[in-house]
C-alpha cells in the first residue's frame, strides 16, 4: 500500500518535471504536450472509476468527454457573438463558471446513460454505452449551428481570475492541479464506504447483495462522478486546443481513453498518468517517423493486457498476478 | 407454541414441466435448527433462492418475523436480518478477511454512500467487524486476503460475515461441503453455539452434522415434503429410509 501511493505521487512529479525542465529550456511545445498528457490523464481518472473501481467497462465516455468540450466551446463561443444562450443566459469566458456547468451537463449525461445502460452487463454493457456516445457523435456532426462536422472554434482562451492561461505553463499548472485533485478525490473515494462497496460490486455482486447492499445505486454513482471527471478533462481540452469537433466523441475517442487505462494499470490511482504519458510519448515519436504508430500501441497493449495485467504501474510494483 | 421466525406457506415454482418446488410448507421457530434434507435435485437449493428472494415462486408467501417479505428483493431481505451462507464460499477475493465483514456490518448499517473517511480509519465499521471475526473463530487473520484463505477459513468468514448482518435466522446452504473430518466438527460446535444468535435453516448433506445438529429436520424429495419430525422420528419414518436414508445404508 506504501509503496503504491509512493509511485503515484512519483509519477505526479516526473509529469510536473517533465513541464517545468520543457520551460526552463525554453521549449514550450513540450510544455504543451505535458498539458495534454494531464488532461487525457484526467479523463483516464475518471473512467478508472468505473472501469477499474467498478468493473464497469464503458466504451462510451467519450460522450462525457466530448459534452464536456463542447459546453465550453459553445459557451465561450456565445460570449464571443455576444449572442444570448437560450432562456437569455449569456455565454461566459471564465473557467470557473465554464468547470461545473461542463462537469453538471456530463453528470446529467452519465445519470441518464448509466440509468439506461447498468441494467446490462457484459459485452452488452459495452455496446450500450458505446451506442449512446456514438448517438450523441452523430447529434454533434448533424447539428449545423455549433459547427456539424466541422466542429467549433474560439479564438482565445477561457480565463481563470488572475492567471494568464494563453501562457503554456500557466495554463499546465490549471491543469496538473486539477489532475491532483482529481487523484485526490479519487483515493478518498476508493478507501470510503462507498469505495469499499463498489470494489465488492465488482468483485462479487452477488455476495454484496447478500450483505444488503444494491449494486445498481451503487454503479450508478460511480458512474455519474466518472461521468463528471471525463467532462471536466474534456472541458480542458477543448480549451488546449480552442477548438472541438465531434471526433472528440467518437468512439475512438473512447477506445483511447480506455487504452490509458489499461496500459497504466487498471484500478491503480496513478496509471492513467503513466498510460497517457506513454501513449502521447509514443504518438510524439513515431507519429512522425510512421503513420502506423498506432499499430505499435497496439503491440504493446498486447503485451501489456497477455504477460502484465496491472499495467505499467503493476510492472513497477512487479505484484504477482493472482486469481 | 412460538410464533415462527420464517414461516413458508404453499409455496410452489415449476421450472417448465418440472416442479421444482411443489407445495412447500415450513417454519423455522425461535432458537432451533431445523434441517433440510434430501436427495441431489430434490430442489433445495431453488427453495432457500425463494426465501431470500433471489427467485419469485410462482404462488405461496414467505413470511420473515410475522410480515410479508413477497415483495422485498435479495438486499432489502438481508437487510432485516436474513443471513445466508452460499453452496459455493462466496466472499470477496481481493478484501482483507477485515475488510469482507466490514462490507456485511456497512450492509445491515444500510449507511454505504459515504464518500469521504477511509473506511479502515472507521471504528463504526472495524470494531463490529473484529467482533465478529472473533466470533467466527478468524481472530488474527483480519489482514489476510479472502483469496488467500483455506477452505475452512473462508467458511468462518462466511459465518462472520452473516453475523455482521445482526440475523433474525441463518439460512446456511451446506456449509459442511468440501470440510475434512476436523473441520467439520469444528464447524459443528460453531453452528452450535450460533443457534443462540438466532435460528438456523441448514441444507445439509453431511448426515452426521445433522443428527448432531439439528432440532427437527424436514425431507425434500421430488420438490415436495414428505416428512417432517425430530431426529428421531425422521429416522423411523419408513418411507423417509425408503426414498433418502435407505439408499446411502
Amino acid at each position: 500500500m506504501r509503496r503504491e501511493a509512493i509511485l503515484d505521487i512519483a509519477i505526479f512529479a516526473l509529469l510536473v518535471l517533465f513541464a517545468l525542465v520543457a520551460f526552463a529550456t525554453g521549449q514550450n511545445f513540450a510544455v504543451t504536450i505535458a498539458t495534454k498528457i494531464a488532461i487525457l490523464a484526467l479523463a483516464g481518472v475518471g473512467l478508472n472509476l468505473a472501469l477499474g473501481y467498478g468493473g464497469l467497462v464503458s466504451f462510451g465516455h467519450a460522450a462525457f468527454f466530448g459534452i464536456g468540450g463542447y459546453v465550453t466551446a459553445i459557451l465561450a463561443s456565445h460570449a464571443a457573438n455576444y449572442e444570448p444562450l437560450a432562456f437569455g443566459l449569456p455565454g461566459t469566458t471564465q473557467m470557473l463558471v465554464i468547470w461545473p456547468v461542463a462537469m453538471i451537463v456530463a453528470g446529467i449525461a452519465g445519470l441518464v446513460i448509466g440509468a439506461l445502460s447498468l441494467g446490462t452487463s457484459g459485452v452488452y454493457f459495452i455496446m450500450v454505452t458505446l451506442a449512446f456516445a456514438q448517438m450523441l457523435y452523430y447529434l454533434a456532426v448533424s447539428w449545423p449551428a455549433y459547427g456539424g462536422e466541422d466542429g467549433l472554434s474560439f479564438y482565445v482562451r477561457n480565463s481563470f481570475p488572475g492567471v494568464n492561461t494563453l501562457a503554456p505553463v500557466p495554463f499546465f499548472a490549471i491543469c496538473a492541479s486539477l489532475l491532483a485533485l482529481a487523484l485526490l478525490v479519487s483515493a478518498c473515494l476508493t478507501r470510503s464506504r462507498f469505495g469499499l462497496a463498489l470494489q465488492a460490486t465488482r468483485q462479487n455482486p452477488m455476495r454484496t447483495t447478500a450483505t444488503g447492499i444494491r449494486p445498481f445505486p451503487v454503479r450508478l454513482v460511480a458512474f455519474v462522478i466518472s461521468a463528471m471527471i471525463c467532462g471536466l478533462a474534456g472541458s480542458l481540452y477543448a480549451d488546449l486546443n480552442r477548438f472541438v469537433s465531434p471526433a472528440s466523441m467518437s468512439w475512438h475517442m473512447s477506445g483511447e481513453i480506455m487504452v490509458f487505462v489499461i496500459l497504466g494499470g487498471v484500478g491503480r490511482l496513478a496509471g492513467p498518468i503513466a498510460g497517457a504519458a506513454v501513449f502521447i510519448a509514443l504518438e510524439q515519436l513515431l507519429g512522425p517517423v510512421s503513420d502506423y504508430w498506432l499499430g505499435l500501441v497496439g503491440v504493446l497493449l498486447l503485451l501489456i493486457v497477455l504477460f502484465a495485467p496491472g499495467g505499467i504501474t503493476g510492472l513497477i510494483l512487479r505484484e504477482k498476478r493472482h486469481g | 407454541m412460538a410464533e415462527p421466525i420464517l414461516e413458508l406457506t404453499d409455496l410452489r415454482k415449476s421450472f417448465g414441466a418440472l416442479k421444482a418446488t411443489d407445495g412447500v410448507s415450513l417454519t423455522l421457530l425461535p432458537g432451533e435448527i431445523h434441517a433440510l434434507i434430501g436427495p441431489n435435485g430434490a430442489g433445495k437449493s431453488t427453495l432457500i433462492k425463494q426465501i431470500v428472494g433471489e427467485i419469485r415462486p410462482d404462488s405461496g408467501t414467505v413470511r420473515f418475523m410475522g410480515q410479508g417479505i413477497d415483495a422485498l428483493d435479495v438486499a432489502a431481505r438481508a437487510r432485516l436480518g436474513l443471513a445466508r451462507s452460499f453452496q459455493v464460499s462466496q466472499v470477496i477475493p481481493d478484501f482483507t478477511v477485515l475488510q469482507n465483514v466490514m462490507l456485511a456490518v456497512m450492509g445491515a448499517q444500510g449507511r454505504v454512500f459515504r464518500f469521504l473517511r477511509p473506511a479502515l480509519r472507521d471504528p463504526g465499521l472495524t470494531e463490529p467487524a473484529a467482533q465478529h471475526l472473533e466470533a467466527a473463530g478468524l481472530a488474527g487473520r483480519e489482514g489476510v486476503k479472502a483469496a488467500a484463505l483455506s477452505h475452512g477459513e473462508r467458511r468462518k468468514l462466511e459465518i462472520a460475515m452473516a453475523l455482521a448482518l445482526q440475523p433474525r435466522a441463518f439460512l446456511l446452504d451446506e456449509p459442511m461441503a468440501g470440510m475434512g473430518l476436523e473441520g467439520a466438527q469444528q464447524l459443528t460446535t460453531l453452528l452450535s453455539d450460533l443457534r443462540a444468535k438466532a435460528p438456523i435453516l441448514l441444507v445439509e448433506h453431511d448426515m452426521d452434522a445433522v443428527f448432531a445438529l439439528a432440532d427437527r429436520i424436514s425431507v425434500l424429495v421430488y420438490g415436495r415434503l414428505i416428512a417432517t419430525g425430530t431426529v428421531a422420528e425422521i429416522r423411523a419414518n419408513p418411507e423417509v429410509q425408503r426414498s433418502y436414508l435407505g439408499e446411502e445404508a
